[in-house]
């Protein structure tokens, strides 16, 4: 195994871990509002989060800087092409934060709760829905241009067959929506069993609807992306292994409705992170070399053309394993602290 | 303007907001272990009420400083992707290390700093504060290597094709350059807190408000920030001019205003440079000062400005000079009420001295002015570079990107930030308005019970 197939490997796990930690409190942030109504119960769903959303976020960080590590030109063309929707993300991030912080500060009462809420739902949901245009984008490929280069202009004519592709198209707002619908089950899932009460029944309830949506959308995902990338669809021929990553998908899919039924929301939760993990592994899989191909075919950006040299992979993974082992050491700890579950009973009463 | 001008000026502003709270967080950690330690080992309760209420100004500072420094991770990317394409392989790994051993150390602690004091023994909870500190300084020290290459960049070699080669990890992350940018720039952030902390404690002790909990908090201040105040010019500050006159010497003389050699030059105090007929205009000027300083030589030659070729010239002199002198002059006046300070709290007097405490509560915003022109003056120095003697600014941008959309995000960052520094001053003074309480801080949704 190369160094620069190892970078690939520990570029994809960091996103998958951002995915998939990140992911429950993007969820959460979607569905707060449907399954929470009285400010007990609001306050209840970011109580289960707030020790610990700072810290997943701070997963994208870290995929961002082992992505400029390794492979610099990937982080250089990709996020200079992307210049409009990246900084259109980062705002919705700031927003986010404001949403969960701001609740809590200065003027008070329900209306100014009720609107923090709001904007922490919306644009929780906003992030997902970007960062599924954002995997389906770079699933799909841009149009680079002769130079190596490419500019991607929010649409064009919003299809993924096109001679130069947007970001917006019809593939790559489905991948948006089915990552939306994802992480509010996987949210949904985090509710059910990290709360007891009105809440958590709400969740379960939810989740069974979002569970249906999610495994229809994941099954058009990935027969579109087998239309679209011709990459995929040769990766599968050349390397029949890739499919067992969806195939793995499935099978957590399948875990987690089965667990679902039997109350076990537990259970259920880590089969939905294990299904998100195999879903953005696949992606990665039958992509792979490429990290960034281009739209409809050849060409585009892989692993031995973007990466760093030799030596800097070498000696980077000399502190970066020592470093993921510390900050695992960090969130299973974080993670074994946080409260079973929590009921509104468990708040104490709230002095402002 | 053209997109070059808007990517600098992109940059400039995110980076020089984002870091209005970076260096008070990395100066206030140090106050909140000093706290905790004062309270830990002789059972200080005021000391205790002092770190909790500064941990609160320091958990709120740094949710500024996360919002606003999380867009920094991806704005070497968006505007300047060809310097990031060639120096990746370089930067990438103290940047990737900040994400692994800064930011995730930082945020799995800060929770527990601001809300787990109940549950958790002194010493562990001091453990926690140690370690959120640690962090805090460990970010810097990573961004400061990643600065310190485009100063003076050590342990590479360049490619055929321009790209820039990790060849030496030790020797980039113990670039000699760095060791001296971070002393001075840890300094001035322990000299904003110094000032923040006595700043408000000085506006308690007017108030004749939290008189014990002010007179603790200024006590320590001014002893930290008199110590400061003279370690950040000597040796910090002495010793990283004496590393740009030697490396960046043209640099070096357009920051002291130098337009023409000469044997014994003078340091000059104050003018205005004149770009036109390349002299100092109503100059003040110490004779042979800055050879004395430079070289410990009263005549030693100083090459000026107009020796170099005017292609290597900072682009825009005058404000570097400007900003390298306002720097150099608030320290020295930091150092001047910093001194008095602790003169009148040696007396026992200064906790009544009310003009000082005046000055001291007015000086608030000065180590912000003085801290954001010692970048300007570190980032105007190196141009035209964007990394010293191996890249221009200008071949370093992303050329994909029009004026129109550098324009467009640059207008938004300025509306947003506006309306976060409005937020942010509202909490800031709610927190100051409520003062010191004696009770460990819940958090605002916290079970009561479990864990």
């Amino acid at each position: 195994m190369t160094l620069e197939v190892v970078w690939f490997c520990l570029a994809g796990l960091a996103l998958a871990v951002y995915v998939v930690l990140d992911g429950f409190d993007l969820g959460v942030g979607i569905i707060h509002r449907l399954v929470a109504r009285s400010p007990d119960e609001r306050r209840l769903t970011q109580a289960s989060i707030g020790p610990v959303w700072d810290g997943n976020e701070v997963w994208l960080l870290a995929a961002g800087g082992t992505l400029f590590l390794a492979f610099p030109k990937l982080y250089a063309i990709g996020i200079g092409g992307f210049y409009l929707p990246v900084q259109l993300l980062l705002w919705l991030y700031i927003g986010r934060a404001l949403g969960i912080e701001m609740k809590h500060h200065a003027i008070g009462g329900p209306v100014w709760a009720e609107l923090w809420d709001t904007i922490f739902a919306a644009s929780s949901l906003a992030i997902a829905l970007f960062l599924g245009v954002a995997l389906g984008n770079v699933v799909r490929g841009v149009s680079f241009d002769p130079g190596g280069r490419f500019f991607a202009p929010l649409w064009t004519d919003l299809s993924p067959a096109s001679e130069r592709v947007g970001i917006l198209d019809g593939y790559t707002v489905l991948v948006g929506v089915t990552a939306a619908c994802g992480l509010a089950l996987h949210g949904s899932l985090w509710l059910t069993d990290r709360t007891r009460g009105p809440v958590a029944e709400r969740s379960a309830s939810l989740s069974r609807r979002l569970f249906v949506a999610s495994a229809a959308l994941a099954a058009l995902t990935t027969a579109a992306t087998l239309w679209v990338q011709p990459l995929a669809l040769a990766a599968v021929r050349e390397r029949p292994v890739v499919l067992a990553f969806p195939v793995a998908a499935a099978a957590a899919l399948a875990v987690c409705r089965f667990e679902m039924a039997k109350g076990r929301a537990r259970r259920a939760f880590l089969a939905s992170s294990a299904f998100l993990a195999c879903m953005f592994a696949s992606a990665a899989a039958s992509l792979y070399p490429h990290l960034l191909p281009a739209a409809r075919g050849a060409g585009g950006l892989t692993i031995e053309t973007a990466s760093a040299s030799r030596y800097a992979l070498g000696v980077g993974l000399i502190w970066y394993i020592p470093g993921l082992v510390l900050t695992a050491g960090y969130f299973f700890r974080n993670y074994r602290r946080l409260p079973a579950s929590l009921s509104t009973s468990d708040l104490e009463a709230h002095h402002d | 303007m053209d997109a070059l001008g808007l990517h600098r000026l992109h940059f400039a502003f995110t980076i020089t907001y984002h870091y209005l709270f970076p260096q008070l967080t990395m100066g206030l950690g140090l106050f909140i272990v000093i706290f905790k330690v004062m309270a830990y080992r002789r059972g200080d309760a005021v000391a205790a009420d002092a770190a909790r209420f500064w941990s609160k100004v320091f958990g709120l500072n740094f949710a500024m400083g996360v919002a606003t420094g999380v867009p920094m991770e991806f704005q070497f990317g968006a505007g300047w992707s060809r310097f990031s394409e060639a120096a990746g392989g370089v930067i990438g790994q103290t940047l990737a290390m900040e994400g692994l051993f800064a930011f995730f150390l930082e945020s799995s602690f800060l929770y527990l700093l601001l809300f787990g004091e109940k549950k958790m023994s002194p010493r562990a909870h001091l453990g926690v504060a140690v370690l959120v500190f640690a962090g805090s300084w460990l970010s810097g020290w990573f961004i400061i290597v990643t600065n310190a290459f485009m100063q003076h960049p050590v342990g590479y070699t360049l490619a055929d094709d321009g790209t820039i080669i990790l060849t030496d990890l030790f020797a980039y992350l113990t670039n000699p350059w760095a060791f001296w940018q971070y002393l001075h720039t840890m300094l001035g952030s322990v000299i904003t807190a110094a000032f923040v902390v006595a700043s408000i404690s000085a506006f308690y002790l007017l108030s004749g408000k939290h008189l014990e909990h002010a007179k603790k908090c200024l006590g320590v201040a001014v002893v930290v920030g008199a110590a400061a105040t003279v370690l950040v010019a000597f040796p910090a500050g002495d010793a990283q001019a004496k590393m740009v006159a030697k490396h960046q010497p043209v640099t070096f003389a357009a920051m002291e205003g130098h337009f023409h050699t000469e044997d014994g030059a003078g340091l000059v105090m104050i003018g205005q440079p004149n770009m036109e007929t390349l002299t100092l205009d109503n100059p003040i000027i110490v004779p042979r000062f800055l050879s004395i300083m430079t070289h410990q030589r009263w005549d030693t030659r100083i090459e000026g400005l107009t020796s170099f070729d005017r292609s290597t010239w900072p682009d825009n002199v005058p404000l570097l000079y400007y900003a390298y002198h306002v720097m150099v002059g608030l320290g020295t006046m930091f150092m001047a009420l910093m001194g008095l300070s602790l003169l009148l709290l040696w007396r026992k007097r200064l906790f009544s001295a009310r003009p000082v405490l005046w000055a001291l509560m007015l000086a608030l915003p000065l180590p912000y002015v003085a801290n954001t022109a010692g970048w300007l003056t570190a980032e105007l120095g190196r141009q035209p570079w964007i990394i010293h003697g191996l890249m221009r600014t200008r071949d370093g941008s992303t050329l994909e990107v029009s004026s129109g959309n550098v324009l467009f995000t640059l207008l938004g960052y300025m509306g947003l930030y506006t309306v976060l520094s409005a937020l942010f001053l509202v909490l800031a003074m709610r927190i100051i308005a409520r003062g010191p309480s004696a009770a460990p801080e819940r958090p605002p949704a916290e079970p009561a019970r479990g864990g």
